[in-house]
This record gives structure tokens, sequence and C-alpha cells, in this order.
């Protein structure tokens, strides 16, 4: 990049931050720590004991006295922002964080990634110790570009286990048939059979996510990511709207779930307190209700389970939808790529790393570390689901709104909403979506 | 000592306002000649701009989300001035006589002043959850079962114009107080004695008095409900659906979600466009800028 771009860049960003006036609302963007000198720079978000595990990598490799490298820590929401002006600008990282997917693809569409199939293909060892299904998300067109450095974040139903013993449901059901049932008897029962923070669209998202999916095969929302003309009109997309209406119109969420809000636990308490019966949530739920609601966790009334198979859907009910980890990605302009490259083949599968790792109740994407999942943490029982859930799954499919470009991931989310508020039908829902692809 | 040498020494021009010109050019004109050129390219941030034209300019044509929010940003605007006005000025007027008990109730009623808009949406998102928040409770009051007031179309809108409407009442009614007490009690004293009752005082002295200050509380009003957007934002995000997504909202999602930084330059333009004309309108209808003494022969 020439140094007028470069130039022109910063001005542009820096128009950008006053003009559209963005730094009202959402706390401090800044970074924690200033970088500088020959270093090489980590951007991650901030997490306090993931970063304790992530510092404690990022010192084991700068103890060898080689290059070194400096951790950088953003909050959530400002995060992307400040990656995709600060990417390839010199201010910018060597190595940093993101979801794959559709997020990675725009990195890697830009040239601004550096391409690592071929440090993997020469450490075999290390490319076979991911799981596949959670390696294919930081491979984009053929290659690979993100290295998977967290947690597997599957979506499972998470349940009041006293809740459903008062409506009389003795097993969380496994088809869908047995699901309507289920919301019937908690109806019946005077509890509100799902809650949902609906005031975020990305809670609602997880729906049709897995109905498309079941209905479908993981095919369907491939084409869709893949930007296939008439994607979203397909009829599997239909009745998945569908079938998100029915659940509406049963009162399964109750009538003021829009209210909801995910940030302030509202939708956490419902099920906490028994006023609600399951949530459909990430994997993160458990140290979130754990951090939140202690006592639900230690009086056991926490239960959880798959989502349900769809009676004759063409998708296999061991798929999964979530985040399948987080990457870490090597810009391609950074000064010392090899390095940057390097931490993350020696660093991200060490066994310490794993270990930290999973006394923070993230379940690492790898092979054969099924006894370090069963024996590490308090919530090892939960853990090992989730591990064996992804193993076992054929596809694990990635989250909507990560998997899309931006533009087309918001459309999406707003559209969505509408759905669920009954302003738009299914068929709205397909031609609105289907004209914002093309 | 000439006249010129005192002009001199008291205003030395342009040194005066060169502080003030610097900021003012780097942070606001440098800014809006870059958005300008950036409404006239394809920019997601990553890619370096490029050149598209009026693509962005027709796009608003296109864009129904446009209309809707261009519509929902005026009605928050008149629905503002109004509601902060009806509140602000009587309880301005109320708040300029002294007493303890009046000086301790505008020391509540400022409160809000010391918030940040961030504070104020998530406090307010608490106070209207529908299953544990106040909602919950004084909903079916008024007819609201199930506490369903940000998540129902009918009613978010409203309740967005009374949380902004919390947050700034209180600047507005300092303003009322500071230029209420200003009213030489002269006037009242005269009025008294030609037999003016409490509300023919009001009418006939405290409002045109206040003139001024109803035209600057009315302009920072209408510019500050058009570039408003972080209590929304916060508290709605823009929903159920689209209900309450104004157009300073519309214009971050694009920007900062949708990563369209070109679409979001064109909104942001029209959204400065509007601003200026409505503040110079307001100040040309009402001959502000004569700024015409009110106290001729006192």
């Amino acid at each position: 990049m020439s140094t007028s771009s470069r130039v022109r860049r910063a001005l542009v960003a820096a128009a950008l931050a006053t003009g559209l006036a963005v730094t009202a609302a959402c706390g401090t963007a800044g970074p924690q720590e200033a970088g500088g000198g020959e270093e090489l720079r980590l951007w991650t978000l901030q997490n306090e004991g993931i970063n304790t595990v992530q510092q404690a990598a990022v010192d084991r490799f700068n103890a060898a006295g080689g290059p070194q490298i400096e951790l950088t820590t953003y909050l959530n929401d400002p995060y992307k922002s400040a990656l995709q002006t600060a990417l390839g600008s010199p201010n910018g990282p060597d190595i940093f964080y993101n979801w794959g997917g559709g997020n990675l693809k725009g990195y890697v569409d830009a040239g601004q990634v550096a391409d690592l199939t071929g440090a993997l293909d020469a450490n075999p060892e290390i490319k076979e110790s991911f799981i596949p299904q959670v390696l294919e998300t930081g491979t984009i067109d053929g290659k690979v570009t993100g290295i998977p450095m967290q947690g597997v974040q599957p979506l499972s139903f998470f349940y009041n286990t006293d809740a459903f013993a008062e409506a009389g449901i003795a097993e969380f059901p496994t088809t869908w048939t047995g699901f309507l049932e289920a919301v019937d008897r908690l109806k019946a029962a005077g509890i509100q059979p799902i809650a949902l923070a609906g005031a975020q669209t990305w809670t609602s998202m997880m729906y049709p996510e897995y109905f498309l999916d079941r209905i479908g095969g993981p095919e369907k929302f491939q084409a869709i990511a893949d930007g296939e003309p008439g994607a979203w009109r397909d009829p599997a997309v239909i009745e998945s709207m569908r079938m998100v209406q029915d659940l509406v119109d049963r009162e399964a969420f109750g009538t003021n779930f829009t209210a909801v809000d995910y940030d302030n636990q509202a939708s956490q308490a419902l099920l906490t307190s028994g006023r609600a019966g399951m949530e459909l949530m990430g994997s993160w739920q458990v140290t979130s209700l754990n951090d939140n609601f202690p006592d639900f966790l230690e009086q056991g009334k926490l239960g959880w389970a798959p989502f349900p198979a769809i009676e004759g859907g063409a998708g296999d009910p061991r798929n999964v939808i979530g985040n399948p980890s987080n990457y870490y990605s090597v810009s391609a302009n950074s000064a010392n790529v090899e390095a940057a490259t390097d931490f993350l083949m020696t660093e991200l599968t060490s066994p310490e790393y794993v270990q930290g790792m999973l006394e923070n109740g993230q379940v690492p994407g790898l092979t054969g570390i099924e006894d370090q999942v069963a024996s590490t943490g308090p919530f090892a029982d939960f853990n090992t689901y989730t591990y064996e859930q992804t193993k076992a799954a054929p596809t694990f499919v990635q989250s909507w709104d990560q998997a899309l470009p931006a533009a087309e991931a918001q459309t999406m989310l707003t559209n969505l909403s509408k759905v669920f508020t009954k302003e738009f039908t299914p068929e709205q829902f397909a031609d609105a979506m289907d004209s914002a692809s093309r | 000592m000439s006249t010129a040498t005192a002009v001199r020494v008291g205003r030395p021009g342009f040194v005066w306002v060169a502080p003030a010109l610097t900021f003012f050019g780097l942070f606001a004109l440098l800014p809006m000649v870059v958005v300008v050129y950036l409404s006239f390219t394809a920019y997601d941030g990553l890619n370096p701009p490029r050149w598209v034209g009026l693509e962005n300019w027709t796009r608003l044509g296109s864009d129904p989300l446009f209309v809707e929010t261009l519509r929902l940003s005026f009605v928050l605007t008149v629905a503002s001035w109004v509601l902060q006005t009806a509140v602000a000025l009587p309880l301005g007027v109320w708040l300029a006589r002294r007493g303890r008990s009046r000086a301790l109730l505008a020391a509540i009623f400022f409160v809000p002043l010391l918030m940040s808009s961030a504070a104020i949406a998530v406090l307010w998102g608490t106070l209207l959850d529908p299953n544990f928040g106040l909602a919950s409770v004084l909903g079916p009051l008024v007819g609201i079962d199930d506490g369903n007031v940000i998540g129902d179309s009918r009613y978010a809108f409203a309740a967005v114009i009374l949380v902004i409407g919390w947050q700034y009442m209180p600047f507005h009614t300092l303003l009322y107080q500071a230029a209420a007490r200003a009213i030489p009690v002269q006037l009242y004293e005269a009025a008294r004695i030609d037999g003016a009752g409490r509300w023919r005082t009001f009418r006939s002295i405290t409002v045109p008095q206040l003139r001024d200050t109803i035209i600057t509380s009315g302009v920072l009003i209408v510019v500050g409900s058009m570039t408003t957007f972080e209590v929304v934002l916060i508290l709605t995000g823009g929903g159920p659906g689209t209900s309450t997504r104004i157009l300073p909202l519309h214009m971050y999602l694009e920007g900062f979600r949708s990563f369209d930084m070109g679409y979001a330059s064109a909104l942001a333009v029209v959204l400065l466009v509007i601003g200026t004309a409505l503040s110079l309108f307001i100040a040309r209808v009402t001959g502000y800028r004569k700024m015409a003494s009110q106290r001729e022969g006192m």
C-alpha cells in the first residue's frame, strides 16, 4: 500500500470517527496497551480468564528470545469496526482474533490475510489435531486462513428440570412432535415454554437456523452463504419461517419476548426462576448462568439437550449450529508473517493452552482430548457433552450472522425480526432477502 | 489614543478566533468534506474507497427505510419539541423563584443531567423489562397486560420519545430557570399594580420575555433530536422490526454494522443538510438573528 493511500485511509478513519459521531455510547473502544517497536501485535477480545491463558501463551513464545509478541485486548462491540479500519494500516495487528466464515472472507477477499495452508501442511501433526468441521470455518476458498484458538460453541437447549417435572415431562423431547407436546404441557402448567431474548435478533435467529438445517440439510444455508441466486426463496427457507410463526402463534415464547433483553440477563432470569421452561443458547450459557445465577446450578436444576430432529427432514439431526470456534489469522501486511505463523503453530495446541482454556469453560476444537475434557473444571460433564456433540456432528453450521457478509447479515436480522413480530409473512421474508442479496 | 489603535488593541481579530477556527476546521469542516467525498464512493473500511458516482444518492430514492427513518426522525423532533418545551418552560419559571423546597426539587430534577446517555438507556431498559421491571407492574394498569412496551410497535416509539425527553428536559429547564430569573421584577410589580392575575402575568410578561430562550432551546431540541441515536441504539436497537429506527441510527447501522460507509456518508450528508436548514429556518422565521432587545425603554 502506498503512503498516499495510507494517509487517505487515516484521514477517512478520522473523518468517520468525528463526522459520524460514533464515540457516543459504547464505553471505551481503544486498546488497553499501546503498540510499539518491532514487536508483533496480537489483537483479541477482552475476557479476564481467557486473556490470562492467552498472555501465558505469549509469554512462553517470547521467552524463547525471538521476535516478541504483544497482546492487546478490545471490547466486543468496538472490535469489529476497529479491526475493519486498522487491517493493512501501519497500526494494524499482525495476528488478529476473528469469527471465521463470512467475517474472515471479507478480510481475505481484500487481500489482508496470510495463507496458512503451507504452514499446516508442513506440520501435519498440528493439522490433524484440529476437528475438521471446526477447521473448515477457518478455511476460505480452500485456503486455511484462520486457526481455531478458542472453545467450540454449539447451540443447545438449556432447560429448567423443575419446570419440566412440574409439567410432567420426563425427558427432553428428541423429535419436533414431542417438542410441540412439551410446549403444550408447559403452557398447561402455567409456565412460559421458551425464554427468548427477542429484543436482540441474534437470539431469535437460532430457531430458523436449526429449522432450515433439520428440514433441508446444511446445503440450503451453504447455497445462501455462497450467494447462489434464489437460495433465499428455497421452499425449505419458507417452511422454516412458517415454523417460526407457528411457535409465535402458540405463544411458545410468551407474548412479550420482543422486549426481553439478553444483555441484562432477562431471559436467564425467566429460565432460572422457573417462569420459563427452556432457552436455546450457545454453550457459553453454562458459565454465564454460573456467574449470574450460581444457585440454579448448585441445586442441579439445569438440564441440556440437542435441538430435536424434525420428522421427514433431510438434515442429519446430529448437525449442530453455532460458532465452530474463534480464529486467529495472520495479517498479510505483517512485517514478520513467519514469526506470527510460528506462534500459531506452536502455542494453540500446546497442553498448557488446552488446559487453560478448559479451566475457563472453553472446549478447544481438537481431537483426542477426551480425558482432559472429562477431568477438568467444574463443568466437565457439560463440556464432555459439548465435545462429543461437536465431534459427532457431520456438519457444524456457522451462525448466519457470522457466516454472511456484514451488509446481508444486517438485512437478514432486520427482516427476521419482522417474521417474529409477524410484520412479514414467510414469503415476504424470502422476497426481501432475495432482492437484498442480489 | 486614536480610534484605530483602540480597535486594534481591543480586537486583534483573527488571532482571537484562530484556536476556535483551527478546531472547527479540523473536527467539523474537514470531516464534512471527507464525508461528502465518501458519499460518492463504495467504502467498507477495509478496501480503499472506490468512486461510484451518484450510486449512493440514487439508492436513497429506492431505500424504503430511508423514507421511513426520515419520517420517524421528524416525528421525534416535533414530539420532543412539544413535550420538552411544555414541561421545561413552566418548570423552569417555577424553579426561578427562590426557596429551599424549590432548590431541593431542582437538585432532584437535574439528576439526569449528570448521567451519560448509555447509563440512561441501560437504566430505562431495566425499568421497561416486561417481566421483572416497572413495566410489568404499571403495564397492566394502563391496559398493557404483558408489560410489553418497548417490544410493541404501537408503544415503542412513544417510550423512546419519553426517555429522550426525560434525559433532556432538565437541561432546558435550567435554561428557562436562568432566563426567568433575568426578567426584571419591575415588570411584574407594574403588572400587579395594573391588576393582572397570575395567568395574565405569565402570558403577557413571562412568555414574551422568554422569547429568545424559547428559540434557543427550540433550535437545540430540533438539532439534537435530528442527530441523537445512542439512547435508541441501546434501548431498542431500532426495533421491534424497524419501528424505532430513526435516521441517525439507520446511518450508524449502515456504516458500522453493514460496513457500507459510502451509503452511511450519504445519509450523514442528508442529516447535515436537514439539521442546518432547520436551524436556519427557525432563526429566520423568528427573527432570532436580529436579537432585538425586549426591554426597550427600561
